[in-house]
């Protein structure tokens, strides 16, 4: 393809006409506007919503003031987790260390907050000035009686999926900590769902139906006390590829716990998901139930569902996410309301997500890997999208081409996992897609390439 | 309450931050350099610096914020981001073709010792830079100073790269620095300066640039912004007016020191005092009349003040924010018959303190003052627990404290994520000031509304 830097044509392909090898897990290209984070952003928002620990960053105050409750993930209990709290290094300790800062904000927190853990992060800085955050930690864990957990997150050592590593790491430090029993019933861990905008208890309303016991939901509106007695489920369901799939894993390794993969977006996908979760236990009166239920609620949808599909028939989207295995849900939710992908990207995706994405979509779809708006824009304008699906920076980008556009990462406001998730999905979708302000938008049809202006 | 953890007994402490105040020195520097036309901010230290910046900036201005990042591994960060860097200009100049690159550091390449001068005469001599095309930069490590910081370093910055000493010197001609103000402020300024015919150039100038209308196509460098043009003239005019101590005094003295341009101090124009010293400078600068319509304006904002003064009579209030912002507006408070009680900036330095004392003391008030380390947000909910206010005046995050205290809120400051206009209604100059009366008179009257009893509920106020 044309018109794209020349490290990045490995990493930008059109669906059927080209030889399809994504060179996807590489570092971003210097100088591109990349839409990509960091290992400390990877960790700190898998973590961020265990809401009775103290989320410390260590580093100077950026890192913590850009990290400040910008998640939306809802607690029932506890708010800790909303608050921001920083060692907020200066020269001096960049100097001469950050240990003895450390040590001294760790206490104070513990005496005034009394949290139930406290998570240390160590940001870019901590790295090179070689603050031995281990050792500190585990001297404030024996002196204060709680768990201080080191998590690190070095921004450069890797990407957010190293982030998502080094936060699995130090929540497995916590599995097993626990005094519990095992409970009686069938039940299951909940992996990667983080209770943006509520989601978490959707999904977790289901199992209770079913009849399977929730033990505990990592980390979505979660407690330290449950994290520590999660080894005692008998299956870890992991949602969304990149974030929690090696707890899952080392889960697996040190407690013998089975896990299955799965995806709460759109109908098909969470069908799937209890099913699976029923099929495991084996259980008639689950399967009996989960049957029931799925049933009740597609019965619901389906009407709604084929009115916005009516619609919205046509309609074409672009999507961009986080990961790619989140792609693949939103392709398939797209098509059941009628649209058409004809890009579609993330941030991080792996090989193996990758190489399933050509078959779902159709030939001619734009398949790319850690893009910038220069491209995205050039993209969904040579492809007449209608709508774009993505992140923060990508919203204003797609509104100033006319576009209509879903949150589909930290900034949702309405839960979009499970069924009632896709009524709210399609509703957003028609919402945005079909909204009057596009009738003043004189170049809506005539729409022109951008950022070609010289 | 959502910070129900909050205690209300404050014990000091020496280390930590708890709900900053602050942020870190590049997104300044970003946001300064989206000020110059047709330039593109590049950050050299890993990508989440970047990211965050972008987001961030994005959030509050809900424009699409183009910036590059030198995308640190670990490999850089052992070695030094030099081939990073270079290899980011290549790729910048040739695909996003500014005119511009304004580089800043992050903590990292601060630390492990990048030297970017030096990196960037290098990417000079080997023909880096195209011709026609320039670059400036900033050292911006985020574990000194805040954001405030980082703008000024990087209109320093800038100044730096473009300053000439010129003999010719157009005469009533000035240059204004308008200090990290919203793309709103920037062309109120421009507004007023117009109204008088007074000849200036303003750097940065973000107006035109963050409050892009919708047209259906991503510009990438929008029609606003101080043109190279203009960058390369200030050496030329007869003297700069730095608004604000900390985000432009720096660049004055740059300018200064590289041009012998000389330089005026002003606060940023919040209010009617510093409005009115701000006009009397420049015009006093560039031989313009303060115009009629001004003069109108003014009037109409004593006339609104006048009328509702019953209202704001020894309202008390909590301001936090940047330290030039609430300078500024502390004066304007001050001028209302209000009482601001709490005064807390993130963003250390002495001259803070000072000037905020000064005024208090000039108007028979007491104050608790606080700025630098550990001067949060965490801090000020515990005073206002100990001693409630009845308005509270900031950024977005003050809105856990508004509602767990029930404290009327203005927004006003940086960030605002949760609301709209700041792009567009200004907040300097006599109209700005009409539009924050208004809205503060709004929040007090709106709960007035709500909360009287039946009885004695008013139609006329
Ligand atoms: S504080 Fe430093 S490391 Fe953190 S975001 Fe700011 S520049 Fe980056
Ligand atoms: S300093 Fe490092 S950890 Fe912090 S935001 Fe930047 S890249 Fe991420």
């Amino acid at each position: 393809m044309q018109g794209i830097l020349k490290e990045r044509v490995k990493q930008v392909f059109k669906n059927g006409t080209d030889h399809f090898d994504m060179s996807c897990d590489t570092p971003s290209t210097s100088g591109s506007v990349s839409q990509r984070a960091c290992v400390f952003c990877g960790s700190r928002v898998v973590l961020y919503p265990i809401a009775d620990a103290v989320h410390l960053v260590h580093g100077p105050i950026g890192c913590a003031s850009y990290t400040w409750d910008i998640r939306g993930a809802l607690s029932s209990g506890p708010e800790l987790h909303r608050y921001s709290f920083s060692t907020d290094l200066k020269e001096k300790e960049v100097i001469f260390g950050g240990e003895k800062k450390l040590e001294e904000s760790i206490v104070y927190l513990a005496k005034r907050f009394k949290p139930k853990a406290v998570f240390v992060y160590s940001t870019c800085i901590i790295g090179i000035i070689g603050d031995d955050v281990e050792r500190v930690c585990k001297q404030a864990t024996e002196n204060i009686g709680i768990q201080i957990i080191p998590v690190h997150s070095e921004g450069f050592k890797g990407t957010k999926k190293d982030g998502y590593k080094a936060a699995c790491s130090a929540i497995f430090r916590l599995i097993g900590t626990g005094k519990g029993t095992k409970p009686k019933k069938p039940s299951i861990n909940i992996l990667g769902e983080f209770n943006l905008a509520g989601e978490s208890w959707i999904i977790k309303n289901y199992y209770k139906q079913m009849g399977v016991h929730i033990q505990s939901v990592m980390t979505g509106d979660s407690r330290i006390e449950a994290i520590s007695n999660a080894h005692l489920a008998d299956l870890n369901v992991v949602q969304c590829s990149g974030s929690m799939l090696s707890l899952a894993k080392m889960m697996e390794e040190k407690y013998n716990i089975p896990y299955t993969h799965v995806s709460y977006f759109g109908i098909e996908d969470t069908a799937a998901a209890l099913y699976e979760v029923a099929k495991h236990f084996g259980n008639p009166e689950i399967i009996k139930n989960t049957k029931e239920l799925v049933t009740k609620e597609i019965s619901q949808l389906t009407a709604i569902l084929n009115e916005y599909k009516i619609k919205l028939q046509g309609k074409k989207a672009a999507v961009y996410v986080g990961g790619a295995f989140k792609a693949f849900s939103l392709v398939k939710a797209l098509a059941r309301i009628g649209m058409e992908v004809v890009i579609a990207g993330s941030q991080t995706g792996n090989k193996d997500d990758y190489n399933q994405l050509p078959n779902m979509c159709r030939p001619g779809t734009i398949i790319v890997d850690d893009s910038n708006p220069l491209e995205l824009s050039r993209f969904v304008q040579e492809r007449d999208a209608d709508l774009f699906v993505g992140g923060v920076k990508e919203r204003p980008l797609a509104m100033k081409l006319g576009l209509g556009f879903c949150d589909h990462n930290h900034e949702r406001k309405i839960p979009l996992a499970g069924f009632e998730g896709m009524k709210n999905f399609a509703q957003e979708i028609y919402i945005s897609v079909m909204s009057p302000v596009w009738k003043f938008h004189e170049f809506r049809q005539k729409k022109q390439i951008g950022g070609q202006n010289d | 309450m959502l910070l129900r953890h909050t205690p209300k007994e404050v014990i000091e402490r020496n280390a930590l931050t708890i709900n900053p105040a602050k942020t870190c020195q590049p997104i300044g520097a970003m946001y300064a350099a989206l000020g110059i036309h047709r330039c593109f901010p590049h950050s050299h230290g890993s990508q989440g610096c970047c990211a965050y910046h972008r987001s961030t900036l994005t959030r509050h201005y809900k424009e699409p914020i183009m910036a590059g990042t030198s995308s640190f591994t670990e490999g850089a960060s052992v070695f030094g981001g030099q081939a990073n860097l270079v290899q980011a200009l290549d790729n910048i100049y040739t695909i996003y073709k500014p005119d511009i690159v304004a580089v800043h550091t992050t903590c990292l390449s601060e630390t492990i010792g990048d030297d970017i001068p030096q990196i960037v005469s290098k990417a000079q001599e080997s023909g880096k830079i195209p011709e026609g095309k320039y670059i400036v930069y900033a050292s911006t490590p985020s574990y000194v100073g805040s954001h405030i910081t980082g703008f000024a370093n990087m209109v320093s910055g800038i100044i730096q790269g473009f300053a000439n000493q010129s003999e010719r010197v157009i005469e009533n001609r000035i240059n204004i620095i308008p200090g990290w103000v919203e793309p709103s402020d920037m062309a109120e300024i421009r507004r007023m300066m117009s109204l008088m015919r007074a000849k200036y150039i303003m750097v940065p100038d973000t107006s035109d640039v963050l409050d892009a209308p919708l047209t259906g196509r991503h510009e990438f460098y929008p029609k606003g912004g101080t043109t190279i043009k203009e960058l390369q003239s200030l050496g030329e005019s007869s003297m700069t007016l730095a608004l604000g101590h900390f985000t432009s005094v720096p660049g004055a003295e740059t300018l200064r020191r590289l041009a012998d341009v000389p330089y005026e101090f002003q606060d940023i124009p919040i209010g009617i005092s510093a409005t009115d010293r701000f006009l009397m400078a420049a015009s006093h600068a560039t031989g313009a009349e303060i115009s009629e319509s001004l003069e109108t304006e003014r009037g109409q904002l004593v006339d609104m003040i006048s009328d509702m003064q019953q209202y704001l009579y020894g309202k008390s209030v909590a301001i936090y924010g940047d330290p030039d912002q609430l300078i500024g507006l502390t004066e304007f408070l001050l001028d209302l018959d209000m009482h601001p009680k709490y005064i807390i900036s993130g963003s250390a330095g002495k001259v803070f303190t000072k000037r905020i004392n000064a005024l208090m003391e000039k108007y028979g008030k007491e104050a608790i003052v606080k700025n630098g380390p550990q001067a949060d947000m965490f801090y000020l909910h515990q005073l206002i627990k100990n001693e409630k206010v009845d308005l509270l005046i900031g950024n977005t995050y003050g809105k856990y404290m508004a509602r767990d205290e029930d404290i009327p809120f203005l927004r006003y400051g940086f960030p605002i994520l949760d609301r709209v206009g700041h792009s567009y209604f200004p907040s300097v100059g006599y109209k700005g000031a009409m539009y924050m009366l208004k809205n503060i008179l709004d929040l007090f009257l709106d709960r007035k509304d709500r909360d009287a009893p039946e009885e004695s509920f008013e139609l006329v106020m």
